[in-house]
């Protein structure tokens, strides 16, 4: 068995070690073996491991306050439709400001 | 003691000592339970937590998911520090000692090929972040709000704000091509350097703390003697470019290696790993 050698001082690790980080090797990786005790972590209603991000429960995660997925543009597109409309209302509005009665009220 | 058995990770029988004061998952010192020429690390844990029940249960808890994947995580880095461990997954559970034992003998074959193939071995992660001013408000948690807080200053005609606007998405799209060019760039080289190397996906700035938003999320096997090189390379792209951040986590167990090799082109792995399938086995 080959004894380790020198190795660079940790980086980002320890205690200090990114909660993402962490879960994301113990959680997704590592060798898959069942146990006497079944637990298949992909039945777990954890929002976490289908996102990739470990919160809790949805409904837990929302009593946490934390609801970000459903006004992150990247994970829904209900959020990319409303941020492109707000974008666009905001835009409309700037404009009507700045040049009243050049801006068509409804989008063509 | 009475109770179940958690296992942390298999590995070859080693001489060196574990830190006396290391924990597992339930406060109990991990042991090594041996089977031929294979280890298996595990500590006692009491059934009325680690029962099928109540593990799913304090899974959905946050707090106690935290301190079980901090003290699994834990005990691997110790084994890491001194032999090269095959992690398993977080809550691998078994009744008593002879089941961990049937297990090991089950799957000695696979155990020593994945061994001999991590061995002195580890893992190191990258990731790269590009900073817009977009991503930073994001990330920071700010209300998507309308205009008000953009710190350019305040456009004084239609035509100035539509200019400005302009000039901030150009320079937006400017910063991602560079950003994915550079990471392209960067993983092709770490690669090159590594004997196997996984893309994983983006982590969520809410979730990690991470300002910016994260475009690259990369773990390399690199063999241990070449693990200083490997991390000075990645020091110096630190400066690089501007706007775009680089960050270096290490040395893990090759947590992102354990699993099985698959299909026949899996083994120079330079391609973008399937992190779903690596840690799958047969």
């Amino acid at each position: 068995m080959t004894t380790p050698s020198r190795l660079p001082d940790p980086y980002g690790q320890g205690q200090s070690a990114n909660l993402a980080d962490i879960l994301e090797r113990v959680l997704d990786k590592g060798v898959v073996i069942a146990g006497d005790i079944k637990i298949n972590l992909l039945d777990i209603e954890l929002l976490t491991i289908k996102l990739r991000l470990v919160v809790a429960s949805v409904d837990k995660a929302k009593e946490m306050g934390i609801d970000w997925w459903e006004s992150d543009p990247a994970l829904s597109s209900r959020a990319r439709q409303d941020e492109l409309t707000r974008e666009n209302a905001a835009l409309r509005e700037r404009l009507r400001e700045l040049d009243p009665g050049r801006v068509p009220r409804e989008a063509p | 003691m009475t109770g179940l058995r958690y296992v942390y990770a298999v590995c070859r029988p080693f001489d060196a000592a574990l830190q006396s004061q290391l924990t597992g998952v339930a406060g109990d010192p991990p042991r090594l339970l041996a089977y031929g020429d294979l280890v298996a690390v595990v500590s006692h844990v009491p059934e009325a937590d680690f029962g099928e029940e109540a593990l799913r249960t304090h899974l959905e808890d946050l707090d106690w998911l935290t301190a079980t994947a901090r003290a699994h995580q834990q005990v691997v880095d110790a084994l890491t520090a001194v032999t090269t461990p095959l992690p398993l997954r977080l809550a691998t559970v078994f009744r008593d000692d002879s089941g961990v034992r049937l297990m090991l003998e089950e799957r000695a074959a696979a155990f020593r090929r994945t061994l001999d193939r991590l061995d002195g071995r580890v893992e190191w992660g990258v990731k790269v972040f590009v900073e817009t001013e977009r991503t930073e408000r994001a990330g920071a948690g700010a209300e998507p709000s309308a205009a008000p807080d953009r710190p350019a200053p305040r456009p004084v005609s239609g035509r100035d704000y539509l200019r400005q606007r302009r000039r901030q998405s150009r320079a937006d799209d400017d910063l991602w091509s560079r950003a994915e060019e550079f990471a392209t760039g960067l993983h092709a080289e770490l690669s090159g350097r590594a004997d196997d190397a996984r893309l994983h996906a983006p982590q969520n700035p809410r979730l990690s703390g991470a300002a910016g938003r994260n475009v690259l999320n990369a773990a390399y096997l690199v063999r241990r003697d070449a693990s200083e090189e490997f991390v000075e390379r990645v020091d110096r792209t630190k400066d690089d470019a501007p706007g775009i951040r680089v960050e270096l986590t290490g040395p893990w167990a090759a947590y992102s290696f354990a699993g099985e090799e698959t299909g026949a082109g899996a083994a120079d792995g330079k391609k973008a790993g399937d992190g779903k399938k690596a840690g799958e086995e047969s």
